[in-house]
């Protein structure tokens, strides 16, 4: 009964009408206005794969091992969306623990897939904590999630630093010189994991035809994959859904709103945690007070080069993504200097490509709604036509 | 329901309500806008609004026992259930998601057995099975694998009420205004499902303005006008011209004071006319509206609520997507773009005056002269010929110091902040600010909302006078029809987005009674 419910009664009378037969040119350009994204990026990959001149066994190697890294920490995204709080920039909180986590079992020495495991499950209450707290901030500022996570970035970013840099190894305790700064306390820039490098990856790989697939990380990726499809079909993933589409139907049915929002950052920001540490474990070390800082934006943009948008984001849309996002970044910096001699145009490329996909996707997003509310006018106008004509 | 009473800050809303409802009988309930339906259902219900404002008194008997719903989950324990006017559904789940909305039947797994029952898996079968009965209840076919979003309005409103329906303890069913958004087909159907669910024991309580409607279904029909009971009599032993006149009947007389002087401007040229109008505001979508308003008369736009009156206005000043043409003064005013509608000297006090009407953190110098400033570059001082502009802060104290006084604008000082004053006050200060535009042609959107009646008459003598010692047209949209007929010369009823009919002020109630539920959507 309040009235400032956003549900134009005019509207509801047309959605009736909305089901017209649409003529096929019609349906394509809707088709290339929703996907307008993947299909500019597959143009951007047909075009620069033959130009960088790379065999086929390399890009797939390439291709496959950037998907073992990157897949899981892309996950993590879908169920912020499932729950309507958008792109969850929050992420990053995720990446932070991650990173706290394997500095410990850097310092505590302990190697290959029990110090991955042990990593995980040290950055699961440090995630937890953060994503709490991200998530009752963010019940507080309902519809501005996505400005809101991306400014906790910076903010969480500064505390991160300010533990690392000064109070381990002064307050908090590590033993090895060999990670402390010269001065005594604080970690040094870059943390080595030499001895955890690709311990996943490695671990039960089969190599075919000059391609190494990394089955064991394959299979986590399949297993959280299973979990998301799983959840769905839960209670709680059922209340998520409801919440992230309308939240105010939702509370008159009695769902706890603001849990269930905290719930779904919470498990984002774990799932994130997890994330970093594979993708770092891959890499083989971090740059300490930067490996966090890109790869919220980078996860997203992959995410939404893959199809996605604000509201709405499959499984399938994070695979297409990571594919076709990776491929443009492996091919453009040689595609660059077949065409301009400057290898650095890929770098180049590859932030200024992730800033223009997010701004793109925000925009987007705000037209659809706009062009959703201009339709109700159109259809209007239409009726009132055809009623002239009748009469 | 016993002896109600209720008031919202000491306006008596609701007085010695009285009436029972047996099991499996089904209860019309009519009234104008504003004779307290709506409050009486909520109180019923058991709504949040209630308990803030203060509770209400007399008691609600169910089964012989005394009931106090302190929130909507009280009374939907106690078997109330409450479809409401705006559906309350989510657009991407299909019907059975939605009928069984945070009720789902679920499936332990071992997950859920360690983190809690919120992991338990949905049991999809069970929701089909259930989902299914409560359609068959209803006795109407709706597709249950549906999505929300895709459906036509009719189903949407079937699965809301299917949702009550699977509720295993529903005793008591309130339909707020069910059949507004339906198709005449889809009405029909849904009285046949009435039927259906009283026969099954179920009473309803079946809230609407289409009285053939309650005729056809209900046992009896509860008329309400101003808070009272007005008629609570057996559906048999009346018919719709009784009850319109119940519902609008008031004395006819106080009207003819301003009947008077309507013939002489009769003939006076037009200055509005408006052709095909459509306007796509939520709730009030106006459809092919075309009205002709004479130079100098005051004009009344009434109607129910939803049915488009306040459309019309927000359409022409550029405030919601609008189409067709009107000509203003000779010139026609393009649509969609209020500054140009501002500038052809046409202003307009919304009904919003919190949102549209005011800038509730300013001062009332600043609310009243603000639009003047903007758009006439008034009150300003050019320096440098014209490069720099001042604000002349002493004519603006004036002008804003002589509306305090005209309207009577209580406020401690013209600096004083706009959200600081009453409802009644910030509603003069929205006036003062139209008057100080100095406006050929002025739309003024119900003036009287949520004011008392002082201040009511006092607003209304204010606009009679600019109309007429400045001889400007006023268009006047208001649900009050007794405040219309005193005001206005004609008066044209809005329903179902069109123009149903205008009318003198002085012509009968009855009349407009009809007009009001002529063409209802």
């Amino acid at each position: 009964m309040s009235s400032n419910k956003n549900t134009p009664l005019g509207q509801r009378n047309l959605e009736s009408m909305h089901n017209y037969a649409t003529p096929i040119g019609r349906r394509i350009l809707e088709l290339v206005r929703n996907y307008a994204v993947p299909i500019m990026f597959i143009i951007i990959c047909a075009v620069c794969i033959p130009l960088s001149g790379f065999s086929t066994s390399y890009l797939l190697n390439e291709i496959i091992t950037r998907m073992g890294r990157n897949i899981f920490l892309i996950l993590s995204l879908l169920i912020p969306i499932m729950s309507g709080m958008g792109l969850n920039f929050g992420m990053t909180l995720g990446a932070m623990a991650g990173q706290i986590a394997l500095i410990f079992v850097t310092d505590w020495q302990i190697w290959g897939i029990p110090g991955v495991v042990l990593a995980m499950i040290l950055s699961v209450p440090l995630s937890t904590l953060l994503g709490l707290m991200c998530g009752k901030l963010m019940n507080m500022a309902k519809g501005r999630e996505m400005i809101l996570g991306y400014m906790m970035n910076y903010f969480v970013g500064g505390l991160y630093q300010l533990v690392v840099l000064y109070f381990m190894a002064s307050i908090i305790p590590i033993k090895h010189a060999s990670i402390r700064l010269p001065r005594g306390f604080g970690i040094r820039t870059t943390v080595n994991l030499t001895n955890m490098r690709q311990c996943l990856d490695n671990e039960l790989a089969i190599l075919y035809n000059g391609v190494k697939i990394p089955v064991l990380n394959f299979i986590i990726i399949a297993a959280l994959c299973l979990f998301i499809v799983w959840f769905r079909r839960t209670k709680l993933g059922q209340d998520m859904r409801a919440v992230g589409q309308d939240m105010d139907v939702a509370q008159a049915a009695g769902i706890n709103v603001d849990r269930t929002r905290i719930i779904s950052i919470i498990i984002s920001t774990v799932f994130a945690g997890f994330g970093q540490i594979i993708y770092l474990q891959n890499i083989g070390n971090f740059p300490t007070y930067t490996a966090h800082s890109q790869i919220g934006m980078f996860c997203i943009a992959a995410l939404l080069v893959g199809g996605a948008s604000v509201e709405k984001a499959s499984i399938g849309n994070v695979f297409l993504g990571v594919i076709l996002f990776h491929t443009m970044f492996i091919v453009a910096p040689k595609a660059g200097v077949a065409i301009t001699g400057d290898a650095m145009i890929g770098e180049y490329f590859r932030v200024f490509v992730s800033y223009g996909v997010i701004t793109m996707a925000l925009i987007m997003y705000e037209i659809k709604k706009r062009r959703a509310r201009s339709q109700g006018g159109e259809l209007l106008a239409l009726a009132q036509k055809e009623g002239g004509a009748a009469s | 329901m016993r002896s109600i009473k209720k008031d919202f800050f000491g306006n008596q809303v609701l007085t010695d309500i009285n009436f029972t409802l047996e099991a499996g009988q089904v209860l019309g309930l009519c009234g104008e806008n504003g004779a307290g339906k709506s409050t009486l259902m909520k109180i019923l219900f058991g709504m949040d609004v209630i308990r803030e404002t203060g509770g209400y008194e007399g008691d609600i008997i169910i089964n012989g026992e005394k009931a106090v719903f302190n929130t909507p989950f009280d009374a939907l324990k106690a078997g109330i259930g409450m479809v409401h006017q705006e559906f309350s559904l989510i657009p991407g789940f299909t019907a059975t998601e939605n009928i069984l909305l945070n009720r789902e039947p679920q499936k332990k797994n071992v997950i859920s057995q360690v983190f809690g029952e919120r992991l338990n898996t949905l049991d999809y079968k069970e929701m089909d099975r259930r989902a299914a009965t409560a359609i068959q209840k209803m006795g109407v076919e709706i597709d249950a694998k549906m999505v929300i979003s895709s459906m036509p309005v009719g189903h949407k409103q079937f699965t809301e009420i299917a949702r009550e329906l699977s509720k295993d303890q529903l005793k008591l069913l309130i339909l707020d205004e069910p059949t507004a958004v339906l198709t005449e087909k889809e009405a029909e159907a849904l009285l046949d499902s009435i039927r259906a669910m009283a026969a099954q024991k179920i009473s309803v309580i079946f809230i609407t303005h289409r009285l053939h409607e309650i005729l056809s279904v209900c046992d009896k029909v509860v008329v309400m006008r101003d808070g009272h009971v007005v008629r609570d009599v057996p559906t048999k032993e009346t018919s719709v011209d009784d009850i319109t006149r119940w519902m609008v009947g008031r004395d006819v007389q106080s009207a003819a004071s301003r009947a008077e002087i309507k013939d002489e401007k009769a003939d006076a040229k037009t200055v509005m006319s408006i052709k095909n109008l459509w306007v796509d505001m939520p709730g009030e979508t106006v459809r092919n509206v075309s009205l002709d308003v004479r130079q100098g008369e005051i004009l009344g736009i009434g109607g129910l609520a939803g049915q488009g009156k306040l459309g019309i206005p927000n359409g022409i000043m550029g405030l919601y997507e609008a189409g067709g043409t009107v000509v203003f003064d000779g010139q026609e005013i393009p649509l969609n773009n209020p500054r140009k509608c501002l500038d052809s000297s046409l202003a307009f006090v919304s009904e919003d005056r919190r949102e549209v009407g005011l800038l509730l953190d300013e001062t009332l110098e600043w609310n009243v002269a603000f639009p003047a400033m903007q758009i006439q570059n008034k009150f300003l001082k050019l320096l440098l010929g014209g490069l720099v502009k001042w604000r002349d802060e002493k004519a603006i104290h004036t002008v804003t110091q002589k509306y305090i006084d005209q309207l009577q604008i209580k406020c401690t000082s013209s600096k004083q902040k706009a959200k600081e004053l009453s409802g009644g006050n910030q509603q003069k200060v929205c006036l003062a600010k139209a008057f100080a535009l100095e406006p050929k042609f002025l739309f003024v959107s119900e003036p009287t909302r949520g004011i008392d009646v002082g201040a009511k008459a006092l607003v209304l003598d204010a606009l009679k006078q600019f109309n007429r010692e400045s001889g400007v047209t006023v268009v006047m949209i208001s649900s009050e029809l007794e405040e219309l007929r005193q005001t206005c010369d004609r008066i044209a009823i809005i329903s179902g987005g069109q123009v149903s009919g205008i009318l003198p002020a002085a012509a009968s109630s009855e009349e407009f009674g009809t007009l009001m539920i002529s063409k209802v959507v």
